[in-house]
């Protein structure tokens, strides 16, 4: 008896503790997203516990500000991005995996190095050649760089290496050339790397901050992360309700996509694991 | 009309022989095996017939073509894997009709081949699913289909069956003849399982050390193997080898247990004598007379093997009556009729040998 | 992305395309399609990554001018006096204390929730959920989100302290409270991703060794720092870098919160090579900071290499 009681009590701590640190991590959603229904005169007056709750600071953020613009252009850069890194990652993995050709392994320590040296550290050049070609506060200055990625070549490329040797043995019989091998069987029988390649190119270019900050200057190119700081630092200073409202207005999207997308991938995993 | 072989070669970069002088000819519409332990090469050579694996010497002819630097393709023949090479991410239908829609074939004729292909193979019903979610002989049936919805009149198969378990593979077996013949297919077929090549070859090749040992029909090869390695590779359980010597112009003395007659004159003096165990005569008697003593007895239902350990060493196995009473520890004398082979110390089979002399 | 030591076991005992590649020959064929494939990679690659490189260390060699034109080669006079500087050398202690409080206190949270989370209890997978949501939150979000919480006048902290009749900490003006403010954002940031990877790791280890070691009469504690500790170390050892290195080039949540300041508190590497550039125009030692935060990172990434060697196989 003593032994079921003990062990209840571990339990029922665990589970304490379970909630507190969740309590703990969500804290800054809660507090962000209460207060973005709140007037910013009850929060400047610190009256957090105000009953004023209403949707005026959306309102607000969506026609005051350009948010719904800067959202638009994450989103076409984000994806743009993404299908250009998929397309063009593929491929070079593709050739560093199924073609032989003079100087493959030299090339493909190139793509190693590239991965050693951050982006941070090249954006003086950068910014000149941007500006060179007549790039700046344009939606290709944020696409054009980022065509492909030395990280995302070397992740399908491991995974490429996995395909059956007999599935390009069944090809060749079949007399598939090297696009119809890719196509068809390659990309189909890596999916689950290339969702996952895909994610992680569309977030890495939805969280750019530094290079959009650098090289847009107007609403037309400007991205949400770089809008957030200029709503947060121009006329609107100090309207609490109304940047909370904002940054509720993107987070809310990217977490429900992000609870859809792990159910998901866990099944896509799953399906990877018995395959 | 055919497929040749001729001095086929092939080594690797670091400069290993995997196949030496291989010469054969495969007669279209036959089924035939290659046959072999594992690391043989038998494998590469199916490899390089299908065009895979390029060849270091040789010529390989297909009707009358010589294909040496044909790609796969342009072989026009089809290949069924040992893991199936199955697509995951296809329907049963889209595996079997991959290689149609590879070679652009018209959809309708595509569409009656796949559908007539899964008939024949019983996997109408499964046409929709995934790889996935068949079992290992569903997933068979599905190379199958593959290889029968081609028009490739040559189907290469690599130990297609080893992935199953005992009781699907001697269906599968079955299955995968009956279809040769109806289809009146050219089926090179390799397996690393004497019983498969036995019991399904028109011919048989057997492999070993990257050399052809012999090639002829299951009965050739168990009845006049060319040498030790193919006698004891054929046959459940293997043929018992002893050690021999002539000590007259007609006996052979066996083991120094027990003697056997020569059917006609050989020159070495020192031989091996293969008998096959049913060949093997056992009789209960006292120790004095015993020449060997039994070790274990296994019952197979209708059979007994007797294994047993020779007076003088080496260990045999007999094959007896299952109403034949015998017990380990047993004293017995172990003797051979006739029917027995000789092989001299290369190995070479030289029991029909001083008949041809003297025919 | 990451494959758990058994899953790669598995998949390296079929045969796959790499090991039998003695079966595909060279032919002209594949160096027509080489280049077709290879080309737009190389080519983007070589515009904006090799060239700026060279190009930066190449500035880096010479005296520039506010326009960022080369006057005077220098060689590695930048570099000497950049380590002479008080200035820089205070950012690369600021970098490193940032660096290591991140690095310590993500992996310790992550690990510490990825144990809790990895427990069969009913209704563990909203914690799970719940604790990797973090993942979902850009920079600018969680940057709003702890502005408002550190706010001196109307933020959170200074509400309840206010509530509590203490006097509220100045969270973004006193340089040492700074920095812990960086460190707590970024920490909350990076618990998202970490979690969800070490719990994956633990969940990998193989049942039977806890039961081995039940069987034993092994204590929990025991069990975690002998068996998931050691079984789950070359994912901790790979987090840890990617962490690092992450922190290394941490940017937008300094201009977002505290500007580099107060008083170059939190005037991070990247965040100075910005200021250099683009503020002062001081293009030369801008560019000798860029390679110094080459070298860092790149050894780092080196680091990885080494453990991605050893775990996947080439």
């Amino acid at each position: 008896m003593a032994e079921n009681n003990n062990s209840l009590i571990k339990r029922i701590l665990t589970y304490v503790l379970l909630i507190a640190l969740a309590l703990v991590i969500l804290a800054p959603f809660f507090i962000g997203i209460w207060t973005s229904f709140l007037p910013t005169m009850d929060i400047a007056k610190g009256d957090l516990f105000s009953t004023n709750l209403s949707f005026d600071n959306y309102v607000a953020a969506f026609t005051k500000t350009p948010i719904l613009r800067y959202l638009a252009n994450s989103f076409v850069i984000s994806t743009l991005t993404m299908v250009a890194q998929l397309l063009f990652c593929s491929m070079s993995a593709y050739a560093f995996v199924f073609l032989k050709f003079k100087g493959r392994n030299f090339l493909f320590g190139l793509f190693l190095v590239t991965m050693m040296l951050p982006f941070e550290a090249q954006i003086i050049p950068n910014f000149q050649t941007v500006k060179f070609l007549g790039m700046l506060d344009n939606y290709s200055v944020l696409i054009v760089p980022f065509l492909t990625s030395a990280f995302g070549t070397f992740m399908l490329r491991q995974s490429f290496k996995q395909t059956p040797a007999e599935l390009k043995e069944a090809s060749d019989i079949e007399g598939l050339n090297h696009f119809q091998f890719y196509w068809n069987v390659v990309l189909p029988y890596n999916k689950i790397s290339m969702i996952t390649l895909g994610a992680y190119s569309f977030l890495g270019a939805w969280n750019q901050y530094l290079w959009p900050m650098l090289t847009t200057f107007s609403n037309n190119s400007r991205v949400i992360q770089n809008g957030l700081r200029q709503l947060q630092s121009e006329e609107t200073f100090n309207d609490w309700g109304m940047i909370q409202a904002s940054a509720a207005i993107i987070v809310i999207p990217t977490i429900i996509v992000l609870f859809i997308g792990q159910h998901y991938f866990k099944s896509g995993l799953n399906e990877g694991a018995v395959k | 009309m055919s497929t040749i072989l001729k001095n086929v070669s092939k080594e690797f970069d670091q400069g290993k022989k995997v196949l030496d002088n291989v010469s054969a000819e495969i007669q279209t519409g036959e089924f035939f095996v290659i046959v072999g332990p594992s690391g043989c090469g038998k494998s590469t050579l199916l490899r390089i017939i299908a065009g895979l694996t390029q060849i270091s010497a040789g010529t390989i002819k297909i009707e009358n073509r010589v294909v040496n630097d044909l790609s796969p393709k342009d072989r026009n023949l089809t290949m069924v894997f040992q893991s199936y090479a199955l697509f995951p991410f296809l329907s049963v239908w889209e595996n079997v009709a991959f290689g149609l829609k590879a070679r652009k074939v018209d959809s309708l004729e595509i569409e009656s081949r796949v559908n007539d292909a899964l008939k024949m193979v019983n996997l109408e019903e499964l046409r929709d699913r995934k790889p996935r979610e068949l079992s290992g002989g569903q997933r068979q049936r599905v190379a199958l289909a593959r290889a029968v919805a081609s028009d490739a009149k040559i189907c290469l198969m690599d130990e297609p069956l080893s992935n199953l378990d005992a009781q699907l593979r001697i269906k599968m077996r079955q299955e995968i003849y009956a279809l040769q013949r109806k289809l009146g297919l050219t089926l090179i077929y390799v397996t690393h399982d004497q019983v498969e090549a036995m019991t399904m070859a028109d011919h048989i090749m057997v492999l070993n050390d990257s050399k052809i040992q012999q090639v002829g029909t299951p009965e050739e090869i168990y009845q006049h193997p060319a040498n030790e390695f193919v006698a004891s590779f054929f046959g459940v359980p293997p043929i018992n080898i002893l050690p021999a010597q002539k000590i007259s112009e007609a006996i052979l003395q066996v083991n120094n247990d027990f003697e056997v007659t020569l059917p006609h004159p050989i020159e070495q003096k020192n031989v091996r004598v293969g008998v096959r165990p049913t060949e093997m005569k056992i009789v209960d008697t006292d120790e004095l007379h015993a020449n060997a003593t039994i070790k274990a007895v296994e019952f197979l239902g209708d059979e007994k093997i007797i294994h047993a350990k020779m007076n003088h060493g080496g260990e045999v196995s007999v094959m007896v009556d299952s109403g034949a009473h015998f017990s380990p520890f047993q004293n017995v004398e172990i003797t051979a009729d006739a029917e027995f082979l000789i092989f001299d110390v290369e190995g070479n089979n030289i029991t029909e040998q001083g008949a041809m002399v003297h025919a | 992305m990451l494959k758990s030591p058994t899953t790669d076991q598995t998949i390296s005992k079929k045969q796959t395309v790499s090991k039998s590649k003695s079966t595909f020959k060279l032919n002209a064929n594949d160096k027509y399609f080489s280049l077709l494939f290879l080309g737009p990679s190389l080519f983007i690659l070589g515009l904006f990554v090799f060239y700026p490189m060279i190009k930066t260390f190449y500035i880096s060699m010479f005296l520039t001018n506010t326009l960022g034109k080369t006057s005077v080669f220098a060689g590695f006079s930048n570099y000497a006096k950049l380590l002479q500087s008080p200035d820089f050398l205070n950012s690369l202690v600021v970098t490193l204390a940032y660096v290591v409080g991140v690095t310590f206190f993500t992996l310790a949270i992550s690990l510490l929730l990825a144990n809790l989370a990895s427990k069969k209890l009913p209704g563990i997978s909203i914690f799970r959920t719940l604790y990797s949501v973090t993942m979902g939150v850009s920079v600018s979000v969680a940057a709003i989100f702890w502005l408002f919480i550190f706010n001196p006048s109307t933020g959170f902290f200074a509400i309840i302290a206010n509530a509590l009749k203490m006097t509220p900490i100045n969270w973004l003006t006193d340089p040492k409270n700074a920095m812990w403010a960086v460190i707590i954002t970024t920490v909350w940031m990076n618990l998202g991703f970490t979690f969800l990877i070490l719990l994956g790791a633990i969940e990998s280890v193989p049942q039977t060794l806890y039961e081995a070691a039940s069987v034993e009469g092994a204590s929990p504690r025991f069990q975690f720092f002998k068996i998931t500790l050691p079984m789950i170390s070359p994912t901790l050892f790979f987090v840890s870098t990617i962490t690092i290195i992450g922190a290394f080039k941490s940017f937008g949540l300094i201009d977002l919160i505290t500007k580099g300041g107060p008083t170059n508190a939190t005037n991070m590497l990247v965040y100075r090579i910005y200021k250099d550039a683009f503020y002062s125009g001081n293009y030369a030692q801008a560019s000798t900071e860029a390679i110094i935060l080459t070298v860092i990172i790149a050894a780092f990434t080196l680091l990885q290499f080494k453990f991605l060697e050893k775990k996947v196989n080439y």
